[in-house]
């Protein structure tokens, strides 16, 4: 009898180097796949058991899990784009040219950047109402609301730190206004000004400024809380669920080993 | 073989405050240096990141000899943000940059006002009765400022971009 793939990977489920790496082991028991998440370093986040109510389009609409899809396509298209563009005064603008008529996908990258930028706002708002009028704010979930909010703030400030990079005129002037409206803050609004814009006018220093935070500070800091977000679905109950959903277990009848894995 | 030293409960309670007060004193110094060091690291960083040496352009412009402006004119120089307006009375400045959100202000000609084209405040010049740079309508908070005008040794007009005098100050030359 030719063996299938699915044996072939058995095998190499068997093997020592794989056995070193996932200590979950072989076999597709329950058990072992409960163990198989929560052994993970990333998949442990998550619940290792779930409703299959949940898992339905019409519970969360995956709103979630398509911002997170949109924020890693914005990961995956930055970085590269980061290659051919100098954060100066210079050069600036016509790198972000460059990046649409002279480099080899940089049309691609970039538009796909800037639509996920859009689509990523969209979500993070839809995903927001979404769980708001579902109630699943509510205890014990108040906390994650909280990092929820802390990651929309996250997401507006990505999108408007990018937004001066491009260093054309509809970028100056959209940062003049928006860093105006920060001197409106009561007593230290100048000094959040000047030291968001590193001087009193959108210029070098600006640029500078946003390209780090748009870059380094403000994805790093995303990052954090969402693994924090995601960790909290697990330590609040997992998906929120009516009292009048359906119970059943997406992985049904989990041995007692893993049903102490919540 | 030595005596063994009877302590009674009492002593023994002091003995272990005593020890208390020792490992508070620890942590009181301890969160104390951390404060210390955190209020440091807060005012140093704060100064990091406000630079002391600034690559803007001066706030004082050649605006150029005063000639070169007919009676009733007003010139917008973009790229130094000001109105040089040369009405009958003489002289004078407006900042071109709109009060709200910080854009820069047009002169429309054909209606006599300056406009912005942000979120559509307007602005009396030569209205009878009215301070120019009054506002006629829009979000602008506050009228266009009126800027230092001055005239250098040379004849050449100076405005002073950073001192916003009292409106209605014209300069006669």
């Amino acid at each position: 009898m030719a063996k299938t793939i699915t044996n072939y990977f058995e095998e190499l489920r068997g093997t020592r180097v794989w056995r070193s790496v996932f200590r979950s082991g072989t076999g597709s028991s329950t058990l072992h796949r409960a163990l198989a998440v929560q052994q993970n370093v990333f998949l442990h986040l998550f619940s290792t058991k779930v409703r299959t109510r949940l898992l339905s389009f019409s519970a969360t609409w995956y709103l979630g899990t398509l911002t997170f899809g949109t924020f890693l396509i914005l990961v995956a298209t930055g970085i590269p784009l980061m290659f051919y563009y100098h954060p100066s005064v210079p050069q600036a603008y016509a790198d972000t040219k460059d990046l649409q008529f002279v480099v080899s996908s940089g049309l691609f990258l970039r538009n796909l950047h800037r639509w996920s930028a859009h689509a990523m706002v969209f979500l993070v708002f839809a995903h927001m109402f979404k769980v708001f009028y579902r109630g699943a704010y509510r205890a014990p979930r108040e906390f994650n609301w909280v990092i929820g909010v802390i990651l929309l703030l996250i997401t507006l400030f990505l999108s408007y730190t990018g937004y001066l990079l491009p260093w054309d005129q509809l970028a100056f002037w959209a940062i003049t206004v928006g860093s105006n409206i920060a001197s409106a803050v009561p007593v230290m609004g100048n000094k959040v000004h000047f030291l968001m814009l590193g001087g009193n006018m959108v210029n070098a220093n600006a640029l500078l400024r946003f390209y780090v935070l748009h870059c380094m500070i403000l994805p790093l800091v995303a990052i954090l809380f969402v693994a924090v977000h995601f960790w909290r679905i697990r330590k609040d109950g997992g998906l929120y669920a009516h009292q009048s959903e359906s119970k059943t277990v997406a992985a049904n009848a989990l041995p007692a080993a893993a049903q102490g894995v919540k | 073989m030595p005596e063994e030293k009877k302590i009674t409960p009492a002593e023994r309670g002091a003995e272990t405050s005593k020890e208390f007060d020792r490992r508070a004193f620890f942590v009181k110094l301890g969160l104390g240096s951390l404060s210390i060091a955190t209020a440091g690291t807060a005012a140093f960083s704060y100064q990091f990141l406000s630079p002391n040496v600034l690559f803007e352009p001066s706030p004082i412009v050649n605006a150029g000899k005063p000639e070169n402006y007919a009676v009733d004119s007003v010139t917008l120089d973009v790229n130094s943000g000001i109105y040089l307006i040369r009405a009958q009375e003489g002289f004078f400045s407006l900042s071109a940059v709109c009060t709200h959100l910080g854009c820069m202000t047009a002169w429309k000609p054909e209606l006599g006002i300056i406009a912005c084209p942000c979120h559509g405040s307007k602005f009396y010049v030569f209205e009878a009765n009215k301070i120019p740079g009054e506002k006629i309508e829009g979000p602008a908070p506050r009228p266009l400022p009126w800027l230092q005008v001055l005239l250098s040794d040379e004849g050449d007009l100076m405005v002073d971009r950073s001192r916003q005098i009292s409106p209605m100050k014209f300069l006669t030359v």
